[in-house]
């Protein structure tokens, strides 16, 4: 059933449109008792007027979970999705909202996101983009910065992801991957040394499901630098941060 | 006499049973002939008398079936804000100077919002290098200023603000706070940011902001590593698609 929601709810929406005709907004009609419709999208804002049982509505805009309408009469506030979702379309069919759901946190293709942290004493910053080829296996290209008192450093990485548990909602992972280091001592330092290394890593992880399309990410990373000075260097990361899949 | 009539009849009678017996297979014989004859018979007549009916005659009634062009009213999700802004930073030792910057914010829910942030400036000469006059300490191209930064708020006030009897506008007080990094003499230098903002949505698509933001990060440049409090002022118009 839930691999033909997203047909169902296209069929509906072709449906719909066929009866409606060329309709800029989508007309809905309520079927709550009444609904309250506020003067801003959020809970604090005021109700100033209310809806009711069988009169229809425009949506004509969303800004995240909240919905503006425009009445028979012309009125315009903000519903909100729990009640929005309290009306019918025209073909008498409850309205559906699709948002990314535990099934889609584990089936996901595409992934963003941005970590902070600790690399080995140092401020580490970055962003990252992922490509999942099946729920268990993914491959994922990174950029961080890393800064302390003497040296700013770039670090570019990709990286395999693998995830044992995919349908957990706290979802663990492994990771192994290559880079590049580029570090630029201070300025202000007597001895100013630059030099780019190759970097490898190992790491674990874990992935968690928040809400919609967002996830928490935090993971601990060992590297070694292979330097041209004969003698590899380890360092060790930790970094959390959000992101969001699609 | 009476005895050979009997007799007569007696032997008449058999031979007739006899003949009836005859006549009954006969007959049964006929029967089952002309029944497997008969069952083949519509088949070969069938076969002759088969007519199509559709290419015979013209169709009277034509379908006029035509597609129609299907477009879906699609609802305008309006969860990223984009804007620049411009305004006044000062930096500690070089001056307050002109700061212009661009961010980006995704609204997560109707309180929280994730920001990015970029800003640029070019600072101005320390009380040392005007005092000592030829002395400089950075190059032009050190002396200008950029960072970025990535923050999380909050909505923490929302609510109306009313302008004159006749206009209400939805604005909302927000706190924000986030990690990033200046460039600034030559190197880049974590900094950590926090500070507060107000939005005033003069539309549901456009917004004033006016922010103040307070970016702590580490400076090096006149000798000793101390940490640096460097508060930014800014106005900026963001709009939502």
């Amino acid at each position: 059933m839930r691999t033909y929601a997203p047909l169902l709810l296209l069929l509906q929406l072709l449906l719909m449109n066929a009866a409606t005709g060329e309709q800029l907004y989508q007309e809905v009609k309520i079927d709550d008792p009444y609904i309250e419709m506020r003067t801003g999208a959020g809970e604090s804002y005021p109700v100033f007027y209310v809806v009711e049982r069988g009169q229809t509505v425009l949506i004509l805009k969303r800004k995240t979970v909240w919905f503006k309408v425009r009445t028979e009469t012309g009125k315009e506030g903000w519903i909100d999705r729990s009640q929005m979702e309290q009306t019918l379309t025209s073909l008498g069919e409850k309205i559906q909202f699709v948002d990314a759901t535990r099934d889609d946190f584990s089936r996901r293709r595409w992934e963003m996101g941005a970590l902070a942290g600790d690399f080995n004493g140092a401020n580490s910053m970055g962003i990252y983009g992922g490509y999942a080829f099946n729920n268990n296996l993914s491959m994922e290209l990174s950029l961080s910065q890393i800064l302390d008192d003497f040296s700013d450093s770039l670090l570019i990485n990709v990286n395999v992801l693998s995830q044992p548990y995919p349908a957990w909602r706290v979802s663990p992972f492994f990771t192994l991957g290559t880079g590049i280091i580029d570090t630029n001592t201070r300025q202000t330092l007597v001895q100013s040394e630059d030099n780019t290394d190759q970097i490898n890593h190992v790491g674990l992880g874990f992935r968690m499901h928040l809400t919609r399309r967002f996830v928490l990410r935090g993971e601990y990373r060992n590297y070694v630098a292979f330097s041209s000075r004969d003698d590899n260097k380890e360092f060790e990361e930790w970094k959390a941060g959000f992101a969001a899949f699609f | 006499m009476e005895s050979r009539f009997r007799s007569l009849f007696l032997k008449t009678m058999t031979s007739f049973r006899c003949n009836l017996k005859m006549l009954c297979r006969i007959y049964s014989a006929a029967m089952l002939v002309t029944g497997l004859m008969l069952k083949q018979l519509p088949v070969f007549a069938a076969d002759e008398l088969l007519i199509d009916p559709v290419s015979d005659q013209e169709q009277i009634i034509k379908p006029e079936i035509e597609r129609r062009e299907i477009k879906v009213p699609e609802i305008d999700t309006e969860d990223f804000e984009i804007g620049v802004y411009a305004g006044l930073m000062s930096v500690e030792d070089f001056g307050t100077n002109a700061v212009i910057g661009f961010r980006l914010a995704y609204h997560v829910t109707e309180g929280a919002f994730f920001e990015a942030a970029y800003g640029s400036m070019d600072t101005e000469e320390t009380s040392y290098e005007q005092l000592s006059g030829a002395a400089q300490l950075l190059t032009d191209d050190e002396r200008k200023l950029s960072y970025y930064n990535v923050s999380i708020g909050y909505n923490l006030l929302p609510g109306e603000s009313f302008i004159g009897s006749n206009h209400a506008f939805n604005s909302s007080l927000y706190v924000i706070a986030g990690v990033g990094s200046t460039d600034f003499a030559g190197d880049n230098r974590f900094t950590m940011n926090y500070g507060a903002g107000y939005r005033l949505l003069a539309t549901d698509w456009l917004a004033l902001h006016a922010d103040m933001r307070d970016h702590i990060f580490k400076n090096d440049v006149l000798g000793t590593d101390k940490t640096t409090h460097n508060i930014e002022l800014h106005a900026g118009l963001t709009f939502f698609f």
